[in-house]
């Protein structure tokens, strides 16, 4: 039987590893007044949008703008309208107005979309800061946002994933977390932990009284479950790190195998998927293939593909060792034909025995010549034939299976952050020791100070802790306008 | 006929006595006002000092330079070490003691105090000018004056007791309460409340039947409360007490009052503490329990009245007689009094600072059950901060408090005035982050030297405080240089269940392991004896804790290093909380009213979030 007292655990404190200089009247984080910032990246499109967010994003907007009263309309509602500087029409725009607190960051918001020329999002932006607009610092947004009670802080962080999103894997998790999947996730876990502290608390405090309490083994596999939810989200980091950041996988193998067909058959069939992302990233547009929503980086080791094969021969080896150490996963391409089993083997054995994520292709098959090529090769290789187009889904299929093979659903609450990645590693071990501890019958004081630290390192993660630096580091994230 | 007074205490209980003597120790003239000079110091409730949480509060009193150690260790008819199968942080002293003997050695050692003076009155009104206190009027038509005044009420102020069906204006059973203090603290803008709290009947020891209860023994070697070096009474001259239990029957006739009591019938409005229930409050609220435990405690040497701790009730007088009468060995059992409740006015703490001192009025200082706390170790803990700061208010020093880290009197406090409590306050481990930090071993070690700072601990303590600690590290380096042969060990190993040493060990190492203790260690191997040289077995203890919990003690130090972040983050005192639209309307003017003084301090007021926190950090920060 439960003792049905309050729960008494300490207070929940919060921490911060470095001191603050106060400041009475801070500048930047005022929100008394109202922010402007373009809301679409630089560069020529279709649209450029430009955000207000604060008390006067209506009345500034209105004061520029002809078409219907903005002032009288209502929340949620688009008009279209010119936007003048004085008389003279800048823009044909639609006017989206948002007002507070239904809105983003729970002030007003107006949304201006103009076309997507740079001049003219900057002479809107221009116009906006001359009716008394302020232009809006990197993640600005986000930070009124959170200010407001719209968000927390896992949940400010996954604004900042989601921007950046690359695949429709990342834009899942972002899209997740955002949600407060984590946080949900998380504050569960914490529930928990907190629930069964305050039962050895109990026995603790009451231990002159004759009062019962949860039995123990029940204690147990609450602390095995917490154990076994924070690996497995320790281990979605290393999938959550592929799936913001892509997986970058090296084709390497000797010249003449074929790599660069095969580089150019992945790529290829992928062309109309990757110009459509080429458009929205910025460093990986060219050797990007996205497989089932996940990004993967193909490190070119040929490089210079099209080229004499001599220069290959010189500088391939030193090239491709330098990329398969930077690998998720390595593709060794080699040529049926020519190639020499004991070789193949030899090098799947170096694969092995470094650890190494590896997919063994063998390239220039024929339909026919497939079950001579098992006889020589053996099952566990991948029979292609890049210049035919011939089992490239199978190497794709491959390649995601190495991706999800820890068993981690991409569908699943990823951890997408070094913080709490970091942050979890602390839990975790807590988490051991609060087993140990129990392993070890120690008494119940030594075990709950251990799930208090537990605690401590969860509620690091969704802010019931934080440090000025956290606050720091997360808002510093965004770029303009976000 | 009255000198103008440093300080002011009125009230003589627990808090009161510890406010007297610290103010008066420390330098000040002090002025102890009680409605009756033979009543001061009475264990109202329980016979008994210490226990779970409140065992280390009484060390740390004593660590300080109050007398609640000294007086409980001369007064003790039995001595426990609770909790001793678990980790140092739990293990605390406990003391049965004889009540009369308890409220005289506390006047004697009063008495003997010079500069407190002794006033037999009723103060029932403040003389408060421009927001500062000046005295109190008595109800003999005195008005009195000093610098501080500390009031420790009690459960005085409007109480009214009730048994069954009847109810009577009183502080205690045959004592009147006191009226006109909480109108007039009202009337300059205080908040009050009401609060209840019960105690059990006593009972005539004649009358048991001791042979159907458990015995319940003292321990075999008395530790007491007091770092000074006290003449406690020898383990073999304890008294021991006596386990018995309700039955479903007796709660059935328990049952048949429950239409006569006040609780029920709503008559008594103030909250009731969860965890000291009244015996009709356990039969209800654990339904399915069909036994509760009750401790038979003996209320001195030369007594036979026996206190039945956990029978707490204000049932009508013959159904708590028929209910206890159906207990294994009461059946014959004649009734000294009947138990009671009470209820009284307190004050929401949250109307207090870092020193007890009211917002409101300056130099006016609370102390005790007037601030919504119960237990004699709350009070007195209370008292002594109190005193030491009404004193030095006086004196025009600075205020002295204590962290979360330091003292569990840091604890209560910081709790009290940042959370409020809407029911009596108890302290218990839980409360405390940092629980393998506040032992009740190291509480000299802990606090001493400031008590000796602000000139409250005397010499002898501190000196003796420095001895110990000096002892207790020469022993660790010593125990650090020392080498084990596998031979000189093996064998004691074995016969602890202990796996044998293969090659030579230092035993520092040994130590950590469990089951394995240092006297013992010293015992089997003769030349690690003599190398350690310690007769002092205190200083062995405090050595073996450090070295064995070493890790524990650590990762909490780590925690407090988080903690003390946020405390070192002051909020200027005219911070605007208005300004703070993020927040939550309660949290604002939660800030607003208590005005922390760090940001660790917001963190801990109830009904500010840790979100409110992070917007407070974003708009200090920079």
């Amino acid at each position: 039987m439960p003792f049905p007292g309050p729960i008494l655990l300490f207070p929940a404190y919060t921490d911060a590893c470095l001191h603050l200089q106060l400041v009475q009247s801070p500048d930047m984080y005022t929100i008394n007044d109202t922010i402007v910032a373009p809301a679409t990246p630089p560069g020529e499109g279709a649209l450029g949008i430009i955000r207000l967010s604060g008390t006067d994003a209506v009345d500034i907007v209105a004061g520029i703008f002809s078409g219907k009263p903005l002032k009288e309309q209502k929340s949620h509602t688009a008009h279209f309208g010119k936007i003048k500087d004085g008389t003279r029409v800048i823009d044909e725009v639609v006017v989206t107005l948002f007002c507070a607190p239904h809105s983003y960051t729970g002030e007003n918001i107006v949304e201006i979309s103009c076309h997507g020329s740079q001049y003219v999002l900057q002479q809107v932006t221009s116009l906006c800061l001359s009716r008394g607009a302020r232009l809006a610092k990197p993640g600005e947004f986000t930070l009124r946002a959170f200010l407001k009670g719209k968000m927390d802080l896992a949940q400010a962080e996954a604004v900042a994933d989601l921007i950046a999103s690359h695949s429709g894997a990342a834009h899942r998790a972002a899209i997740n977390n955002l949600r407060g999947g984590f946080s949900a996730r998380l504050k569960a876990m914490r529930e928990e932990l907190i629930k069964f502290s305050a039962l050895i608390e109990l026995e603790l405090d009451f231990s002159e009284e004759d009062v019962t309490f949860a039995d123990r083994p029940q204690l147990y596999s609450l602390v095995a479950d917490l154990t076994d939810t924070t690996t497995a989200l320790l281990q979605s980091f290393k999938l959550g790190n592929i799936v913001k950041n892509g997986v970058s996988v090296a084709i390497i193998g000797k010249p003449n195998t074929g790599k660069s067909t095969l580089l150019n058959t992945l790529l290829d069939e992928e062309r109309a998927i990757v110009s459509d992302i080429a458009g929205t990233t910025r460093d990986t547009i060219e050797e990007t293939l996205n497989i089932d929503g996940i990004l993967f980086r193909l490190i070119d080791t040929a490089g210079i593909r099209d080229h004499s094969i001599d220069i290959i021969e010189n500088i391939g080896m030193e090239r491709s060792k330098t990329a398969m150490e930077q690998a998720d996963i390595v593709v060794y391409l080699f040529d049926v034909m020519t190639s020499d089993p004991q070789q193949v083997s030899q090098q799947k054995a170096t694969f092995e025995a470094n650890g190494m994520q590896y997919i063994m292709a063998g390239n220039k098959v024929d339909a026919a010549g497939i079950l001579q090529a098992k006889q020589k090769f053996g099952d566990d290789v991948v029979y292609i034939s890049a210049k035919n187009k011939d089992n490239i889904h199978k190497l794709k299929d491959l390649l995601y299976q190495k991706v999800i093979a820890g068993g981690v659903n991409p569908e699943d609450t990823l951890v997408t952050n070094a913080r709490h990645y970091g942050a979890l590693q602390d839990v975790l071990a807590s988490l051991q020791d609060v087993k140990a501890g129990m392993d070890n019958n120690l008494p119940g004081d030594l075990v709950t100070l251990d799930i208090r630290r537990s605690l401590h390192y969860l509620g690091d993660i969704t802010g019931e802790v934080t440090t000025e630096d956290k606050l720091d580091y997360i808002f510093s994230k965004f770029c303009i306008g976000k | 006929m009255f000198l103008k007074y440093d300080v002011i205490v009125v009230g003589a209980g627990h808090a009161g006595c510890e406010a007297a003597a610290a103010a008066a120790n420390m330098g000040s003239k002090v002025l102890l006002i009680t409605m009756n000079m033979q009543t001061i110091a009475q264990m109202s409730c329980n016979p008994a000092m210490g226990g779970i949480a409140k065992g280390q509060i009484v060390r740390e009193i004593d660590a300080l330079g109050g007398y609640s150690g000294i007086v409980s260790d001369k007064s003790m008819i039995q001595f426990r070490m609770l909790n001793k199968s678990k980790g140092p942080g739990m293990w605390s002293p406990r003391t049965q003691n004889d009540r009369v003997l308890f409220a005289n050695t506390w006047r004697e050692m009063l008495e003997q105090t010079p500069n407190i003076d002794f006033w037999q009155d009723t103060v029932n009104g403040l003389i408060v000018s421009r927001g500062t206190i000046e005295g109190v009027v008595t109800g003999m038509g005195h008005s009195i004056y000093a610098k501080s005044v500390v009031l420790t009420n009690g459960t005085f102020l409007n109480g009214v007791i009730h048994i069954g069906e009847k109810q009577f204006g009183g502080g205690r059973m045959g004592e009147k309460g006191a009226t006109g203090i909480t109108e007039q603290l009202v009337s300059l803008g205080f908040d009050s409340a009401r609060l209840k709290t019960g105690t059990p009947p006593r009972i005539d020891g004649r009358s048991l039947d001791y042979t159907k209860m458990e015995v319940q023994e003292g321990d075999e070697e008395i530790v007491g409360f007091s770092y000074l070096p006290i003449e406690r009474i020898k383990p073999k001259q304890q008294r021991c007490c006596w386990i018995t239990y309700t039955s479903q029957e007796v709660h059935d006739i328990l049952k048949t009052g429950f239409e006569k009591s006040p609780m029920y019938q709503g008559r008594i409005k103030g909250s009731g503490p969860r965890y000291c229930p009244s015996i009709e409050d356990k039969v209800t609220r654990f339904a399915e329990k069909d036994r509760h435990q009750l401790f038979v405690e003996p209320e001195g040497w030369n007594t036979v009245e026996i206190y039945v701790n956990g029978f707490s009730t204000s049932l009508p007088e013959e159904v708590q007689y028929k209910a206890l009468s159906s207990v294994p060995g009461f059946e014959k059992c004649k009734f000294f009094r009947p138990g009671y409740a009470i209820e009284y006015d307190y004050f929401p703490p949250t109307q207090l600072t870092y020193t007890l001192e009211t917002k409101l009025v300056n130099n006016l200082f609370f102390a005790g059950q007037i601030n919504g706390t119960t237990g004699y170790e709350e009070a007195a803990c209370q008292g002594l901060m109190a005193g030491i700061n009404a004193h030095r208010k006086a004196k025009d020093l600075e205020p002295v408090s204590l962290g979360r880290n330091e003292a569990y009197i840091g604890v209560l406090i910081d709790d009290l005035i940042n959370k409020g409590t809407d029911e009596p306050y108890r302290m218990f481990t839980s409360r405390a982050e940092f629980r393998t930090l506040l032992r009740q071993d190291n509480a000299d070690l802990r606090l001493t030297e400031l008590g000796h700072s602000i000139g409250l601990a005397s010499d002898e303590r501190l000196a003796l405080m420095l001895a110990k600690r000096g002892k207790v590290e020469n022993l660790k380096n010593k125990l650090a240089a020392f080498s084990v042969e596998p031979a000189q060990v093996n064998e004691f190993l074995q016969e602890n269940n202990s796996s044998a040493l293969v090659e030579r060990t230092r035993a520092i190492k040994l130590l950590l392991r469990p089951g394995i203790g240092i006297k013992e260690m010293a015992t089997a191997i003769p030349a690690l004896a003599v190398e350690m040289d310690e007769p002092d077995m205190l200083v062995v203890e405090q050595a073996e804790i450090q070295v064995k919990y070493d890790v524990y003690i650590e990762k909490e130090k780590e925690l407090v290093k988080k903690m003390e972040g946020l405390e070192s983050l002051m909020i200027p005192e005219t911070f605007n909380y208005e300004k703070l639209h993020a927040i939550s309307t309660e949290a604002r003017q939660k800030l607003a009213k208590i005005k922390p003084r760090t940001l660790g301090q917001a963190s801990r007021i109830s009904g500010v979030n840790p979100s409110d926190v992070q917007i407070l950090m974003v708009y200090m920060g920079r």
